[in-house]
Protein backbone atom coordinates (compact mmCIF):
# COMPACT_ATOMS: atom_id res chain seq x y z
CA UNK A 1 0.00 0.00 0.00
CA UNK A 2 1.40 3.46 -0.91
CA UNK A 3 1.74 6.26 1.40
CA UNK A 4 -0.31 8.41 -0.47
CA UNK A 5 -3.00 5.66 -0.83
CA UNK A 6 -2.96 5.14 3.15
CA UNK A 7 -3.27 9.18 4.00
CA UNK A 8 -5.79 9.12 1.26
CA UNK A 9 -8.99 11.35 3.04
CA UNK A 10 -11.93 9.15 2.90
CA UNK A 11 -15.68 9.87 2.00
CA UNK A 12 -17.73 9.30 4.25
CA UNK A 13 -21.30 9.70 4.44
CA UNK A 14 -23.91 9.84 6.97
CA UNK A 15 -25.26 6.28 6.64
CA UNK A 16 -22.24 5.40 8.56
CA UNK A 17 -24.73 5.86 11.40
CA UNK A 18 -26.85 2.84 9.77
CA UNK A 19 -24.03 0.39 10.68
CA UNK A 20 -23.76 2.10 14.21
CA UNK A 21 -27.04 1.69 14.96
CA UNK A 22 -27.79 -2.45 13.47
CA UNK A 23 -24.81 -2.50 16.24
CA UNK A 24 -26.67 -0.88 19.36
CA UNK A 25 -29.76 -3.11 18.33
CA UNK A 26 -27.88 -6.11 18.70
CA UNK A 27 -26.25 -4.86 21.92
CA UNK A 28 -29.70 -3.94 23.35
CA UNK A 29 -31.11 -7.40 22.65
CA UNK A 30 -28.49 -8.86 24.88
CA UNK A 31 -28.58 -5.98 27.14
CA UNK A 32 -28.14 -8.00 30.58
CA UNK A 33 -24.92 -9.61 28.88
CA UNK A 34 -23.12 -6.81 27.86
CA UNK A 35 -23.69 -4.42 30.91
CA UNK A 36 -22.75 -7.20 33.42
CA UNK A 37 -18.88 -7.19 32.85
CA UNK A 38 -18.15 -3.56 33.21
CA UNK A 39 -19.99 -3.36 36.50
CA UNK A 40 -17.97 -6.60 37.98
CA UNK A 41 -14.49 -5.49 36.25
CA UNK A 42 -14.90 -2.27 38.54
CA UNK A 43 -15.34 -3.81 41.91
CA UNK A 44 -12.56 -6.90 40.53
CA UNK A 45 -10.29 -3.67 40.16
CA UNK A 46 -11.19 -1.93 43.23
CA UNK A 47 -10.79 -4.70 45.31
CA UNK A 48 -8.35 -6.46 44.32
CA UNK A 49 -6.03 -3.55 43.68
CA UNK A 50 -7.17 -0.59 44.83
CA UNK A 51 -7.61 -2.19 48.99
CA UNK A 52 -5.50 -5.38 48.34
CA UNK A 53 -2.36 -3.11 46.96
CA UNK A 54 -3.37 -0.05 48.58
CA UNK A 55 -3.35 -1.44 51.71
CA UNK A 56 0.75 -1.58 51.67
CA UNK A 57 1.25 1.81 49.62
CA UNK A 58 -1.71 3.88 51.30
CA UNK A 59 -0.97 6.95 48.91
CA UNK A 60 1.51 8.02 45.79
CA UNK A 61 2.35 11.87 45.78
CA UNK A 62 0.12 12.38 48.69
CA UNK A 63 -2.87 11.11 47.14
CA UNK A 64 -5.21 8.05 48.22
CA UNK A 65 -4.04 5.16 46.26
CA UNK A 66 -7.26 3.85 45.48
CA UNK A 67 -8.02 7.35 44.21
CA UNK A 68 -4.87 7.18 42.09
CA UNK A 69 -6.15 3.97 40.20
CA UNK A 70 -9.89 5.13 39.60
CA UNK A 71 -9.03 7.01 36.20
CA UNK A 72 -6.57 3.87 35.18
CA UNK A 73 -9.52 1.93 35.53
CA UNK A 74 -11.95 4.45 33.58
CA UNK A 75 -9.03 4.33 30.84
CA UNK A 76 -8.52 0.40 30.60
CA UNK A 77 -11.93 -0.16 30.34
CA UNK A 78 -12.25 2.27 27.24
CA UNK A 79 -8.99 1.33 25.85
CA UNK A 80 -10.80 -2.71 26.27
CA UNK A 81 -13.92 -1.99 25.04
CA UNK A 82 -13.28 -0.28 22.15
CA UNK A 83 -10.34 -2.46 21.16
CA UNK A 84 -11.42 -6.23 21.60
CA UNK A 85 -15.10 -4.82 19.14
CA UNK A 86 -12.91 -3.89 16.98
CA UNK A 87 -10.95 -6.66 16.55
CA UNK A 88 -12.42 -9.61 17.88
CA UNK A 89 -15.98 -8.52 17.07
CA UNK A 90 -15.45 -6.76 13.65
CA UNK A 91 -13.60 -9.57 12.88
CA UNK A 92 -16.51 -11.55 13.30
CA UNK A 93 -19.13 -9.65 11.47
CA UNK A 94 -16.47 -9.11 8.24
CA UNK A 95 -15.15 -12.69 7.82
CA UNK A 96 -18.02 -14.96 9.74
CA UNK A 97 -20.87 -13.40 9.20
CA UNK A 98 -20.03 -11.81 5.85
CA UNK A 99 -21.88 -8.61 6.96
CA UNK A 100 -19.49 -6.24 5.52
CA UNK A 101 -20.13 -7.83 1.88
CA UNK A 102 -23.98 -7.57 2.59
CA UNK A 103 -24.05 -3.78 3.56
CA UNK A 104 -21.73 -2.62 0.83
CA UNK A 105 -24.18 -4.12 -1.52
CA UNK A 106 -26.75 -1.22 -0.87
CA UNK A 107 -25.88 2.48 -1.02
CA UNK A 108 -23.56 2.33 2.03
CA UNK A 109 -19.86 2.47 0.54
CA UNK A 110 -16.94 0.45 2.55
CA UNK A 111 -16.01 3.66 4.01
CA UNK A 112 -19.44 4.21 5.84
CA UNK A 113 -18.90 0.78 6.98
CA UNK A 114 -15.64 0.93 8.78
CA UNK A 115 -16.77 4.28 9.97
CA UNK A 116 -19.84 3.00 11.54
CA UNK A 117 -17.58 0.16 13.08
CA UNK A 118 -15.22 2.64 14.68
CA UNK A 119 -18.09 5.05 15.83
CA UNK A 120 -19.51 2.08 17.44
CA UNK A 121 -16.33 0.70 18.92
CA UNK A 122 -15.81 4.16 20.50
CA UNK A 123 -19.55 4.35 22.03
CA UNK A 124 -18.92 1.12 23.74
CA UNK A 125 -16.49 2.57 25.49
CA UNK A 126 -18.84 5.94 26.27
CA UNK A 127 -21.03 3.13 28.15
CA UNK A 128 -18.41 1.33 29.63
CA UNK A 129 -16.17 3.82 30.79
CA UNK A 130 -20.00 5.42 32.40
CA UNK A 131 -21.39 2.57 33.97
CA UNK A 132 -17.48 2.24 35.86
CA UNK A 133 -17.65 6.17 36.64
CA UNK A 134 -20.87 5.04 38.57
CA UNK A 135 -19.84 2.25 40.41
CA UNK A 136 -16.16 4.33 41.23
CA UNK A 137 -19.01 6.93 42.61
CA UNK A 138 -20.48 4.71 44.98
CA UNK A 139 -16.94 4.23 46.60
CA UNK A 140 -16.31 8.24 46.42
CA UNK A 141 -12.93 7.58 45.04
CA UNK A 142 -13.55 10.02 42.16
CA UNK A 143 -14.26 13.62 42.33
CA UNK A 144 -18.24 14.85 41.26
CA UNK A 145 -19.02 16.48 39.04
CA UNK A 146 -15.75 16.96 37.62
CA UNK A 147 -15.85 13.20 37.16
CA UNK A 148 -18.25 13.35 34.58
CA UNK A 149 -15.84 15.14 31.81
CA UNK A 150 -14.02 11.78 31.58
CA UNK A 151 -17.42 10.67 29.22
CA UNK A 152 -16.69 12.63 26.60
CA UNK A 153 -13.13 12.25 26.73
CA UNK A 154 -14.17 8.20 26.77
CA UNK A 155 -15.97 8.84 23.46
CA UNK A 156 -12.16 10.11 21.81
CA UNK A 157 -10.01 7.63 23.27
CA UNK A 158 -12.58 5.44 22.19
CA UNK A 159 -12.52 6.19 19.14
CA UNK A 160 -9.01 5.75 19.25
CA UNK A 161 -8.49 2.11 20.16
CA UNK A 162 -11.23 1.30 17.71
CA UNK A 163 -9.04 3.11 14.94
CA UNK A 164 -5.96 1.33 15.80
CA UNK A 165 -7.65 -1.90 16.33
CA UNK A 166 -9.31 -1.93 12.66
CA UNK A 167 -5.81 -1.24 11.58
CA UNK A 168 -5.10 -5.00 13.05
CA UNK A 169 -8.21 -6.35 11.90
CA UNK A 170 -6.90 -5.21 8.29
CA UNK A 171 -4.27 -6.80 8.49
CA UNK A 172 -4.50 -9.69 10.32
CA UNK A 173 -4.62 -13.38 8.55
CA UNK A 174 -6.74 -15.31 11.43
CA UNK A 175 -8.58 -14.21 14.20
CA UNK A 176 -6.44 -16.61 15.85
CA UNK A 177 -3.12 -13.78 14.82
CA UNK A 178 -5.48 -10.96 16.65
CA UNK A 179 -4.08 -12.75 20.02
CA UNK A 180 -0.29 -10.98 19.27
CA UNK A 181 -1.24 -7.68 19.49
CA UNK A 182 -4.25 -7.71 22.34
CA UNK A 183 -1.31 -9.87 24.49
CA UNK A 184 2.17 -8.03 23.19
CA UNK A 185 0.98 -4.30 22.85
CA UNK A 186 -2.52 -3.76 24.90
CA UNK A 187 -1.87 -5.51 27.89
CA UNK A 188 1.68 -4.14 28.21
CA UNK A 189 -0.05 -1.08 27.46
CA UNK A 190 -2.63 -1.56 30.60
CA UNK A 191 0.16 -1.13 33.10
CA UNK A 192 3.29 1.12 31.50
CA UNK A 193 1.31 4.04 30.97
CA UNK A 194 1.28 5.32 34.68
CA UNK A 195 -1.88 3.19 35.52
CA UNK A 196 -0.57 1.59 38.34
CA UNK A 197 2.49 3.66 39.61
CA UNK A 198 3.35 7.19 37.92
CA UNK A 199 5.03 7.07 34.69
CA UNK A 200 7.94 9.00 36.91
CA UNK A 201 9.24 5.83 38.29
CA UNK A 202 10.23 4.54 34.66
CA UNK A 203 13.57 5.37 33.35
CA UNK A 204 13.40 8.53 31.48
CA UNK A 205 14.16 6.69 27.93
CA UNK A 206 11.14 4.22 28.81
CA UNK A 207 8.99 8.15 30.22
CA UNK A 208 9.58 9.32 26.29
CA UNK A 209 8.49 6.17 24.65
CA UNK A 210 5.86 5.44 26.70
CA UNK A 211 4.36 9.36 25.92
CA UNK A 212 5.25 9.19 22.37
CA UNK A 213 3.58 5.49 21.27
CA UNK A 214 1.34 4.71 23.86
CA UNK A 215 -2.32 6.06 23.45
CA UNK A 216 -3.51 4.92 26.99
CA UNK A 217 -0.69 7.40 28.73
CA UNK A 218 -2.65 10.51 27.32
CA UNK A 219 -5.87 9.10 28.24
CA UNK A 220 -4.97 8.10 31.94
CA UNK A 221 -3.33 11.65 31.92
CA UNK A 222 -6.61 13.57 31.09
CA UNK A 223 -8.57 11.34 32.83
CA UNK A 224 -6.56 11.26 35.93
CA UNK A 225 -6.93 15.68 36.26
CA UNK A 226 -10.69 15.37 36.26
CA UNK A 227 -10.95 12.26 38.73
CA UNK A 228 -8.65 13.94 41.33
CA UNK A 229 -9.19 16.46 40.04
CA UNK A 230 -5.50 18.23 39.22
CA UNK A 231 -6.19 20.24 36.20
CA UNK A 232 -3.38 22.00 34.43
CA UNK A 233 -2.24 23.30 30.67
CA UNK A 234 -0.85 19.84 30.13
CA UNK A 235 -4.09 19.03 29.34
CA UNK A 236 -3.69 20.27 26.02
CA UNK A 237 -0.54 18.30 25.44
CA UNK A 238 -2.37 15.22 25.73
CA UNK A 239 -5.45 16.29 24.01
CA UNK A 240 -3.98 17.37 21.03
CA UNK A 241 -1.58 14.03 21.25
CA UNK A 242 -4.95 12.19 21.21
CA UNK A 243 -6.57 14.28 18.61
CA UNK A 244 -3.94 14.30 15.90
CA UNK A 245 -3.69 10.08 16.67
CA UNK A 246 -7.24 9.45 16.77
CA UNK A 247 -7.31 11.42 13.28
CA UNK A 248 -4.20 9.67 11.61
CA UNK A 249 -5.20 6.24 12.63
CA UNK A 250 -9.19 6.45 11.38
CA UNK A 251 -7.87 7.57 8.05
CA UNK A 252 -5.45 4.91 8.25
CA UNK A 253 -8.00 2.12 9.29
CA UNK A 254 -10.30 2.64 6.75
CA UNK A 255 -7.82 2.84 4.12
CA UNK A 256 -6.29 -0.56 4.73
CA UNK A 257 -9.75 -2.13 5.73
CA UNK A 258 -10.61 -0.92 1.78
CA UNK A 259 -7.77 -2.61 0.48
CA UNK A 260 -8.49 -5.63 1.91
CA UNK A 261 -12.56 -5.58 1.20
CA UNK A 262 -12.09 -4.12 -2.51
CA UNK A 263 -10.75 -6.59 -4.40
CA UNK B 1 -6.90 -10.56 -14.23
CA UNK B 2 -10.24 -12.16 -13.73
CA UNK B 3 -12.03 -11.21 -16.60
CA UNK B 4 -10.90 -10.03 -20.08
CA UNK B 5 -12.78 -8.04 -22.88
CA UNK B 6 -15.87 -9.04 -21.66
CA UNK B 7 -18.44 -7.07 -23.48
CA UNK B 8 -22.41 -7.61 -23.15
CA UNK B 9 -25.55 -5.53 -23.03
CA UNK B 10 -28.54 -6.06 -21.36
CA UNK B 11 -32.01 -5.17 -22.55
CA UNK B 12 -34.72 -3.69 -19.80
CA UNK B 13 -36.79 -6.63 -19.26
CA UNK B 14 -35.61 -9.27 -20.11
CA UNK B 15 -33.74 -12.04 -18.15
CA UNK B 16 -29.95 -12.32 -18.89
CA UNK B 17 -27.71 -15.44 -17.86
CA UNK B 18 -24.12 -15.60 -17.33
CA UNK B 19 -23.34 -19.27 -17.99
CA UNK B 20 -19.89 -20.59 -17.20
CA UNK B 21 -17.66 -23.26 -15.16
CA UNK B 22 -16.29 -22.68 -12.21
CA UNK B 23 -13.21 -19.83 -12.05
CA UNK B 24 -14.88 -18.41 -15.24
CA UNK B 25 -15.03 -14.97 -14.05
CA UNK B 26 -19.48 -14.59 -13.70
CA UNK B 27 -18.86 -13.12 -10.03
CA UNK B 28 -16.31 -11.02 -11.06
CA UNK B 29 -18.36 -9.50 -13.60
CA UNK B 30 -21.67 -9.05 -11.35
CA UNK B 31 -19.06 -7.46 -8.54
CA UNK B 32 -18.50 -4.74 -11.84
CA UNK B 33 -21.93 -3.91 -11.83
CA UNK B 34 -22.73 -3.87 -8.34
CA UNK B 35 -20.18 -1.53 -8.30
CA UNK B 36 -18.24 -3.97 -5.76
CA UNK B 37 -14.47 -4.34 -7.49
CA UNK B 38 -12.84 -1.93 -9.33
CA UNK B 39 -12.33 -2.40 -13.37
CA UNK B 40 -8.73 -2.16 -14.49
CA UNK B 41 -9.72 -0.63 -17.91
CA UNK B 42 -12.86 -0.74 -20.85
CA UNK B 43 -15.99 1.18 -19.67
CA UNK B 44 -19.39 -0.01 -18.12
CA UNK B 45 -22.12 1.28 -18.03
CA UNK B 46 -24.97 0.75 -15.49
CA UNK B 47 -28.55 2.77 -16.27
CA UNK B 48 -26.28 4.52 -18.45
CA UNK B 49 -24.21 5.70 -14.93
CA UNK B 50 -20.39 4.93 -14.57
CA UNK B 51 -20.51 2.77 -11.49
CA UNK B 52 -17.10 3.84 -10.42
CA UNK B 53 -18.37 7.75 -10.29
CA UNK B 54 -21.77 6.69 -9.12
CA UNK B 55 -22.12 3.63 -6.75
CA UNK B 56 -24.28 4.73 -4.54
CA UNK B 57 -27.12 6.37 -7.63
CA UNK B 58 -26.50 2.69 -9.30
CA UNK B 59 -26.47 1.29 -5.61
CA UNK B 60 -30.03 2.11 -4.79
CA UNK B 61 -32.02 0.73 -7.63
CA UNK B 62 -30.49 -2.80 -8.10
CA UNK B 63 -30.99 -5.90 -5.93
CA UNK B 64 -28.18 -8.32 -4.94
CA UNK B 65 -28.77 -11.91 -4.40
CA UNK B 66 -25.20 -13.18 -3.81
CA UNK B 67 -23.63 -16.41 -4.11
CA UNK B 68 -22.70 -16.94 -0.39
CA UNK B 69 -25.93 -16.65 1.93
CA UNK B 70 -24.86 -13.53 3.68
CA UNK B 71 -27.66 -13.07 6.30
CA UNK B 72 -27.34 -11.27 9.57
CA UNK B 73 -27.15 -13.71 12.13
CA UNK B 74 -27.70 -11.77 14.81
CA UNK B 75 -31.39 -10.69 13.19
CA UNK B 76 -34.96 -12.63 12.86
CA UNK B 77 -36.34 -12.94 9.48
CA UNK B 78 -38.64 -9.74 9.70
CA UNK B 79 -34.88 -7.97 11.64
CA UNK B 80 -33.02 -8.73 8.61
CA UNK B 81 -35.18 -6.87 6.41
CA UNK B 82 -36.23 -3.90 8.54
CA UNK B 83 -32.02 -3.70 9.07
CA UNK B 84 -31.34 -4.21 5.22
CA UNK B 85 -34.26 -1.87 4.45
CA UNK B 86 -32.09 1.03 6.87
CA UNK B 87 -29.49 1.01 4.82
CA UNK B 88 -31.27 2.36 1.57
CA UNK B 89 -32.50 5.54 3.91
CA UNK B 90 -36.00 3.54 3.49
CA UNK B 91 -38.42 5.28 6.07
CA UNK B 92 -39.82 3.04 9.15
CA UNK B 93 -43.17 3.07 8.05
CA UNK B 94 -42.48 2.29 4.34
CA UNK B 95 -40.05 -0.96 5.77
CA UNK B 96 -42.25 -2.40 7.97
CA UNK B 97 -45.04 -2.02 4.54
CA UNK B 98 -42.43 -3.58 2.60
CA UNK B 99 -41.12 -6.28 4.82
CA UNK B 100 -44.58 -7.74 5.30
CA UNK B 101 -45.32 -8.42 1.21
CA UNK B 102 -41.69 -9.30 0.95
CA UNK B 103 -42.29 -12.24 3.96
CA UNK B 104 -45.85 -12.90 1.61
CA UNK B 105 -43.72 -12.82 -1.59
CA UNK B 106 -41.52 -15.84 -0.66
CA UNK B 107 -43.40 -17.37 1.69
CA UNK B 108 -42.03 -17.40 4.73
CA UNK B 109 -44.61 -15.48 6.48
CA UNK B 110 -44.55 -18.17 9.55
CA UNK B 111 -40.81 -17.54 10.00
CA UNK B 112 -41.18 -13.89 10.73
CA UNK B 113 -39.56 -13.84 14.14
CA UNK B 114 -37.58 -16.93 13.60
CA UNK B 115 -33.88 -16.68 13.71
CA UNK B 116 -31.76 -16.79 10.89
CA UNK B 117 -29.79 -20.15 11.96
CA UNK B 118 -32.88 -22.03 12.55
CA UNK B 119 -34.31 -21.94 8.29
CA UNK B 120 -33.23 -24.31 5.82
CA UNK B 121 -30.72 -23.88 2.87
CA UNK B 122 -33.63 -23.52 0.58
CA UNK B 123 -35.76 -20.83 3.18
CA UNK B 124 -32.48 -18.57 3.35
CA UNK B 125 -31.81 -18.20 0.09
CA UNK B 126 -36.35 -17.28 -0.57
CA UNK B 127 -35.21 -14.50 2.01
CA UNK B 128 -32.41 -13.36 0.59
CA UNK B 129 -34.28 -12.80 -2.50
CA UNK B 130 -36.71 -10.90 -0.23
CA UNK B 131 -34.17 -7.97 1.03
CA UNK B 132 -33.23 -8.41 -2.36
CA UNK B 133 -36.10 -6.57 -3.29
CA UNK B 134 -36.53 -4.38 -0.15
CA UNK B 135 -35.64 -1.01 -2.38
CA UNK B 136 -37.81 -2.02 -5.24
CA UNK B 137 -34.54 -2.27 -7.69
CA UNK B 138 -35.13 -1.86 -10.92
CA UNK B 139 -32.24 -4.24 -11.76
CA UNK B 140 -31.98 -7.59 -9.93
CA UNK B 141 -28.43 -9.68 -9.68
CA UNK B 142 -28.60 -13.09 -9.17
CA UNK B 143 -25.33 -15.08 -8.31
CA UNK B 144 -26.15 -18.53 -8.50
CA UNK B 145 -29.10 -18.10 -7.32
CA UNK B 146 -30.77 -21.77 -6.71
CA UNK B 147 -27.13 -23.28 -5.55
CA UNK B 148 -27.62 -26.67 -3.36
CA UNK B 149 -31.21 -25.83 -3.25
CA UNK B 150 -34.05 -29.04 -3.69
CA UNK B 151 -36.18 -28.88 -6.58
CA UNK B 152 -39.44 -27.46 -5.02
CA UNK B 153 -37.43 -24.73 -3.80
CA UNK B 154 -35.28 -24.20 -7.20
CA UNK B 155 -39.45 -24.09 -8.67
CA UNK B 156 -40.59 -21.80 -6.21
CA UNK B 157 -37.39 -18.73 -7.20
CA UNK B 158 -37.96 -19.60 -10.80
CA UNK B 159 -41.39 -19.14 -10.93
CA UNK B 160 -41.12 -15.71 -8.25
CA UNK B 161 -38.51 -14.54 -11.18
CA UNK B 162 -40.43 -14.76 -13.69
CA UNK B 163 -43.07 -13.20 -11.84
CA UNK B 164 -40.40 -10.22 -10.92
CA UNK B 165 -40.09 -10.01 -14.85
CA UNK B 166 -43.60 -10.09 -15.61
CA UNK B 167 -43.52 -6.68 -13.52
CA UNK B 168 -41.05 -4.94 -15.66
CA UNK B 169 -37.81 -6.01 -13.54
CA UNK B 170 -34.46 -6.73 -15.82
CA UNK B 171 -32.79 -9.89 -13.92
CA UNK B 172 -29.00 -10.45 -14.47
CA UNK B 173 -28.21 -13.94 -13.45
CA UNK B 174 -25.05 -16.42 -12.81
CA UNK B 175 -25.35 -20.01 -13.03
CA UNK B 176 -24.14 -23.30 -13.99
CA UNK B 177 -27.05 -25.02 -13.79
CA UNK B 178 -27.84 -25.23 -17.78
CA UNK B 179 -31.37 -26.11 -16.91
CA UNK B 180 -31.79 -22.95 -15.09
CA UNK B 181 -30.14 -21.03 -17.93
CA UNK B 182 -32.75 -22.60 -20.79
CA UNK B 183 -35.58 -22.00 -18.34
CA UNK B 184 -35.32 -18.39 -17.17
CA UNK B 185 -32.79 -16.51 -19.32
CA UNK B 186 -34.25 -14.64 -22.52
CA UNK B 187 -30.69 -14.30 -23.93
CA UNK B 188 -27.85 -15.74 -22.05
CA UNK B 189 -23.99 -15.67 -22.77
CA UNK B 190 -21.62 -18.68 -22.05
CA UNK B 191 -18.17 -17.51 -20.09
CA UNK B 192 -14.38 -19.60 -19.77
CA UNK B 193 -11.23 -18.22 -18.60
CA UNK B 194 -12.96 -14.69 -17.74
CA UNK B 195 -13.60 -14.24 -21.97
CA UNK B 196 -17.17 -14.58 -23.05
CA UNK B 197 -17.32 -18.11 -25.85
CA UNK B 198 -20.54 -17.12 -27.34
CA UNK B 199 -23.70 -15.45 -26.97
CA UNK B 200 -27.43 -15.56 -27.82
CA UNK B 201 -30.64 -16.76 -27.05
CA UNK B 202 -30.69 -20.53 -25.30
CA UNK B 203 -32.75 -21.88 -28.56
CA UNK B 204 -30.13 -20.20 -31.01
CA UNK B 205 -27.22 -21.44 -29.20
CA UNK B 206 -28.59 -24.92 -29.26
CA UNK B 207 -28.77 -25.02 -33.00
CA UNK B 208 -25.81 -23.18 -33.91
CA UNK B 209 -23.21 -25.47 -31.96
CA UNK B 210 -24.83 -28.86 -32.01
CA UNK B 211 -27.84 -29.01 -33.85
CA UNK B 212 -31.75 -30.25 -33.01
CA UNK B 213 -30.71 -33.52 -31.77
CA UNK B 214 -28.40 -35.72 -30.29
CA UNK B 215 -28.08 -39.86 -31.21
CA UNK B 216 -26.40 -41.79 -27.73
CA UNK B 217 -24.43 -44.79 -28.03
CA UNK B 218 -22.56 -46.64 -25.17
CA UNK B 219 -19.11 -46.39 -25.96
CA UNK B 220 -17.40 -49.61 -26.89
CA UNK B 221 -14.44 -50.91 -29.52
CA UNK B 222 -16.87 -52.70 -32.16
CA UNK B 223 -19.07 -49.03 -32.13
CA UNK B 224 -16.35 -46.53 -32.39
CA UNK B 225 -14.55 -48.30 -35.17
CA UNK B 226 -17.69 -48.98 -36.38
CA UNK B 227 -18.44 -45.09 -36.68
CA UNK B 228 -15.08 -44.35 -37.89
CA UNK B 229 -15.25 -46.75 -41.31
CA UNK B 230 -19.13 -44.64 -41.65
CA UNK B 231 -17.02 -41.64 -41.70
CA UNK B 232 -19.34 -40.27 -38.97
CA UNK B 233 -18.19 -37.09 -36.84
CA UNK B 234 -19.24 -38.09 -32.80
CA UNK B 235 -17.66 -36.62 -29.66
CA UNK B 236 -17.04 -39.19 -26.58
CA UNK B 237 -18.18 -38.39 -23.16
CA UNK B 238 -17.31 -41.11 -20.78
CA UNK B 239 -18.54 -44.55 -21.52
CA UNK B 240 -20.96 -42.42 -24.16
CA UNK B 241 -20.91 -41.99 -28.04
CA UNK B 242 -23.17 -38.65 -28.68
CA UNK B 243 -23.30 -37.64 -32.37
CA UNK B 244 -25.21 -34.44 -32.88
CA UNK B 245 -27.43 -34.08 -36.19
CA UNK B 246 -30.24 -32.92 -37.84
CA UNK B 247 -32.04 -36.44 -38.66
CA UNK B 248 -31.41 -38.55 -35.48
CA UNK B 249 -33.98 -41.00 -36.52
CA UNK B 250 -32.15 -41.45 -40.19
CA UNK B 251 -29.03 -41.72 -38.54
CA UNK B 252 -30.21 -43.99 -35.49
CA UNK B 253 -31.62 -46.62 -38.14
CA UNK B 254 -28.17 -46.72 -39.98
CA UNK B 255 -26.25 -47.19 -36.91
CA UNK B 256 -28.89 -49.81 -35.58
CA UNK B 257 -27.98 -51.46 -38.85
CA UNK B 258 -24.19 -51.06 -39.19
CA UNK B 259 -22.68 -50.97 -35.63
CA UNK B 260 -25.19 -53.02 -33.43
CA UNK B 261 -24.86 -50.51 -30.64
CA UNK B 262 -25.63 -52.45 -27.11
CA UNK B 263 -27.68 -48.70 -25.84
CA UNK B 264 -28.99 -45.98 -28.18
CA UNK B 265 -31.22 -43.33 -27.93
CA UNK B 266 -31.91 -40.35 -29.27
CA UNK B 267 -32.86 -37.02 -27.63
CA UNK B 268 -33.26 -32.97 -28.17
CA UNK B 269 -30.36 -30.96 -27.87
CA UNK B 270 -29.69 -29.18 -24.92
CA UNK B 271 -28.45 -26.08 -23.50
CA UNK B 272 -25.56 -28.39 -21.86
CA UNK B 273 -24.25 -30.10 -25.19
CA UNK B 274 -23.21 -26.47 -26.04
CA UNK B 275 -21.43 -25.67 -22.96
CA UNK B 276 -19.76 -28.64 -22.59
CA UNK B 277 -18.69 -28.51 -26.06
CA UNK B 278 -17.43 -25.30 -26.13
CA UNK B 279 -15.80 -25.19 -22.25
CA UNK B 280 -14.01 -28.59 -22.56
CA UNK B 281 -14.94 -31.10 -20.96
CA UNK B 282 -12.14 -30.98 -18.42
CA UNK B 283 -13.03 -31.09 -14.65
CA UNK B 284 -12.73 -27.67 -12.89
CA UNK B 285 -12.21 -26.57 -9.28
Amino acid sequence: MTAAALFCLPRITRRAWHVWRRNLEVFVKTWKVNFFPPFVEAFLYLIAIGVGIGTYVKEIDGIPYVNFIAPSILAIAVMNSAFFECTYGSYVRMYYQKAFDAMIATPLSIEDVIAGELLWGATKSIMYAAIMLGVLSLFGVVALPIALLVIPFAFLGGLLFAALAMCFTAITPSIDALNYPSFLFITPMSLFSGTFFPLSLLPAAFQYIALALLPLTHVVAIFRMFSLPALSWAIMFHLAWLLAGTALLCIFSINMMRRRLIV
Amino acid sequence: MAVDGVSFSVQKGEIFGFLGPNGAGKTTTMKMIQCVSPRSGGSLRVFDLDPEKHPDAIKRRIGVVPQETNLDPDFTCEGNLLTYARYFDIPADIATQRTNELLAFVQLEEKRDVSIEKLSGGMKRRLILARALVNRPELLVLDEPTIGLDPQARHLIWERLKLLQAQGNTIVLTTHYLDEAARLCDRLVIMDNGRILEGGTPAELVLRHVGNEIVELEKSDDVLACLRDLDMPFEEVGDTVLIATGRAHEIARTLLGRCQPKKMLTRPATLEDVFLKLTGRRLRD
